[in-house]
């Protein structure tokens, strides 16, 4: 008996060890390796494999389509053998990441400050990532990319949200952002939006063309007043909204089905619609979007690989096919001979900083007003995220 | 048993040593029963005491929105966030209303088949019928799940069929999720009604007839009164299920969310394991009301 009551002791206290493990991985206090050690200096031998969390449609080896292949290039040349996992929102991303089961994270604008404030993200030297030279000035040093001073990450290609709608059932042709919010009711029940507390910024932008008084001068930046236009616009979309996505797939089947017929949505995901007639595109207002970056977790246990996956999607081939794929501007001006389409690069209006920079990448909201007022006080993203379910009720 | 163990080592053959643990046993019945009782209670203790107790704790705890860390300072802020917001109340009422319906619907699809299984039917076709109702539970969940998002969609075959009628389909909502989860729960509440039945001897029907009631009447007054535990049990299941379902709700719920869904993003998409753990405690006091309620009506003991 005395055995016995010893093991059952020593399974609780294997159990509550486990537990506090997944506790600690859960809280991300686990990333000691990087928080004075900085970047690496140099580089060794390549590990054999690396893990991958990118959002659907960034690392592709040709078994989602066999035409579409650049990872085994990779792999052939580097010998690192890539295992990867996509993900819908960049909260679903930030999860995922903390468990440190992936070398390398592709994070849009609003994912990377955290990730970097939370210590997932390693300091990247970019010396090391020789493709690194030919990217656009204008996306490198960024607040999205850089803090303190430091590179966490190489910038990916950029893109806007956009507005797809069935030609069969949509008539006359949207032009505006209008379309799913005042006028939504007209499609009323087969309507789409993003399931993510970052499509509040959406609503913000719209406000911004349609209602100036507001003030909005950036829809991440939202103070109180502004907050509740916004929120208010989005619960009179709630009643005309069918189903909200975060899996692109399921945007994929409802448009195809004709269950959607009208919502926002990214290039890739028009692309893969075949069974019905759909077309997207950027809305008279602008729109919101993103600018990703590669960043190497804290936690990598394959930092040479990591390195070499960097450098290679950095290049002009990698850069072109990822991007084109995707549906968004390439990140360096080479990357435009490696294009399958001739006029890839004006479709997307790759290095027309005027252009981008009408585009509201993706930020994560913060108390302090990311427009420089210092007046009041910003809503915060854990208030997007409250607000997000209420407005879903 | 673990004495036992210990006592092997030593030299004298296998058989002393059994015989001696046995006789040591034998002369102890309190050590026999911890023995006994030691891994069953230890299993109930962790999965269910201490699970609960975690849940309650970290329901108390707090998480920094934006680095993701969780604060485990102790405060009452998501309990009172979720008693007094308006979204949790509404939520949850859709929660107990979609239950309650899936829970209706059921009972009233699963009665008259359980009856023609149990009283009716041959005995060969008492064991196809059987067979027949168990078969969907070999399909996954998911499978059974995303067909009804087909036959559901716009120009599936719900609307095909129902069109001569001039009727369509419901589309993807809370009527979509009422439908999906009473077909999948349907097995679990047609089985203990079939089990009750069986139980109610033939005799009592025939004795009701023959003092003249009718078929209605001996139904009502006989078999039903009979049948109230072996209902009640099918209703736990389907009610319970329901209640922390949030898989059928993301696939044919359309915008609509259940509790489920709340801890779902609270945990995968908000990161807020406390708040999630707060909502999962809803779903928790909402069945042990119901259990108690069902206690008041004696059916338990019936079972």
């Amino acid at each position: 008996m005395r055995l016995t009551t010893h093991t059952s002791r020593r399974a609780a206290g294997a159990l509550v060890a486990s537990g506090a493990l997944v506790l600690l991985a859960a809280c991300g206090g686990g990333g000691s390796s990087s928080e004075d050690t900085g970047a690496a200096a140099k580089l060794g031998e390549n590990e054999g494999q690396v893990s991958i969390l990118a959002w659907p449609g960034y690392v592709e080896d040709g078994s989602n389509d066999p035409e579409v292949d650049w990872v085994s290039a990779f792999e052939k040349d580097t010998g690192c053998q890539v295992t990867s996992k996509t993900y819908g929102t960049s909260d679903e991303a930030f999860n995922l990441a903390k468990t440190g089961d992936y070398d390398v994270v592709v994070a849009s604008g609003d994912l990377t400050a955290r990730m970097v404030a939370s210590k997932q993200a390693a300091e990247v030297n970019t010396d090391l990532i020789p493709n690194y030279a030919g990217v656009y000035d204008f996306l490198k040093d960024k607040e999205w990319n850089t803090f303190d001073g430091k590179n966490y990450g190489v910038p990916h290609g950029y893109g806007a949200n956009l507005l797809m709608y069935n030609e069969d059932e949509v008539s006359p042709a949207p032009t505006s952002w209008s379309s799913v919010f005042d006028e939504s009711s007209k499609y009323k029940g087969k309507v789409t939006a993003y399931d993510s507390p970052i499509y509040i910024a959406d609503a913000a932008l719209y406000l911004m063309n349609t209602q100036p008084d507001l003030g909005i001068k950036n829809p991440y930046a939202l103070d109180d007043e502004q907050f509740a236009a916004t929120v208010e616009v989005l619960k009179n979309q709630r009643a005309n909204v069918g189903e909200y996505w975060s899996d692109y797939l399921k945007e994929i089947s409802a448009f195809e089905t004709g269950d959607t017929v009208i919502g926002t949505t990214w290039q890739v995901i028009a692309n893969s619609v075949e069974k019905s007639k759909v077309k997207a595109f950027l809305p008279e207002e602008g729109s919101t979007g993103w600018s990703d970056t590669w960043m190497i977790s804290s936690q990598a246990k394959n930092p040479n690989c990591s390195y070499a996956w960097l450098n290679y999607i950095e290049s002009p081939e990698a850069n072109a096919q990822a991007t084109e794929y995707f549906g968004e501007a390439p990140n360096n001006p080479e990357a435009c001979e490696f294009a399958t389409d001739p006029t890839f690069c004006d479709t997307y209006k790759a290095g027309d900083e005027d252009f981008a920079s009408k585009l509201w990448y993706w930020r994560t909201p913060v108390a302090e007003c990311l427009d420089g007022r210092t007046d009041v006080e910003c809503k915060d993203y854990s208030e997007w995220t409250k607000a997000w379910t209420e407005i879903k009720g | 048993m673990s004495v036992d163990t210990t006592r092997a080592a030593v030299p004298p053959s296998r058989g002393t040593a059994a015989r001696r643990a046995s006789s040591q046993l034998s002369a102890r019945p309190r050590l026999r029963l911890s023995l006994l009782l030691a891994a069953p209670l230890t299993w109930l203790v962790l999965v269910y005491v201490v699970a609960l107790a975690a849940l309650l704790v970290s329901a108390l705890w707090t998480v920094d929105s934006f680095t993701g860390e969780i604060d485990r300072s102790l405060t009452l802020d998501n309990l009172k966030e979720i008693t007094t917001e308006s979204l949790y109340r509404t939520v949850a009422l859709r929660t107990v209303g979609v239950a309650a319906l899936v829970t209706v619907v059921d009972v009233l699809v699963a009665l008259p088949i359980a009856f023609y299984m149990a009283k009716v039917a041959s005995k060969r076709a008492q064991r196809i019928l059987v067979i027949a109702v168990l078969t969907p539970l070999w399909a996954s969940y998911l499978v059974k799940a995303f067909a009804w998002r087909s036959v559901l969609s716009d120009g599936g075959i719900f609307q095909w069929a129902a069109s001569p009628f001039g009727l369509d389909t419901p589309g993807y909502g809370l009527t979509a999720v009422v439908i999906t989860q009473a077909y999948i729960w349907l097995p679990y509440v047609i089985l203990p009604i079939f089990a009750g039945l069986e139980r109610v001897p033939n005799s009592l029907v025939d004795a009701a007839g023959d003092l003249g009631a009718s078929p209605w009447t001996s139904m009502r007054t006989i078999v039903l009164p009979l049948l109230v535990p072996a209902i009640i049990a099918g209703s736990i299941f389907s009610f319970s299920l329901t209640l922390g379902d949030y898989i059928t709700v993301n696939i044919v719920g359309g915008a609509n969310q259940m509790l489920g869904n709340l801890v779902y993003t609270n945990v995968g998409a908000a990161n807020n394991l406390p708040l999630a753990a707060a909502i999962a405690l809803i779903p928790i006091v909402i069945m042990i009301g119901y259990l108690t309620a069902v206690r008041r009506t004696g059916a338990l003991e019936n079972l």
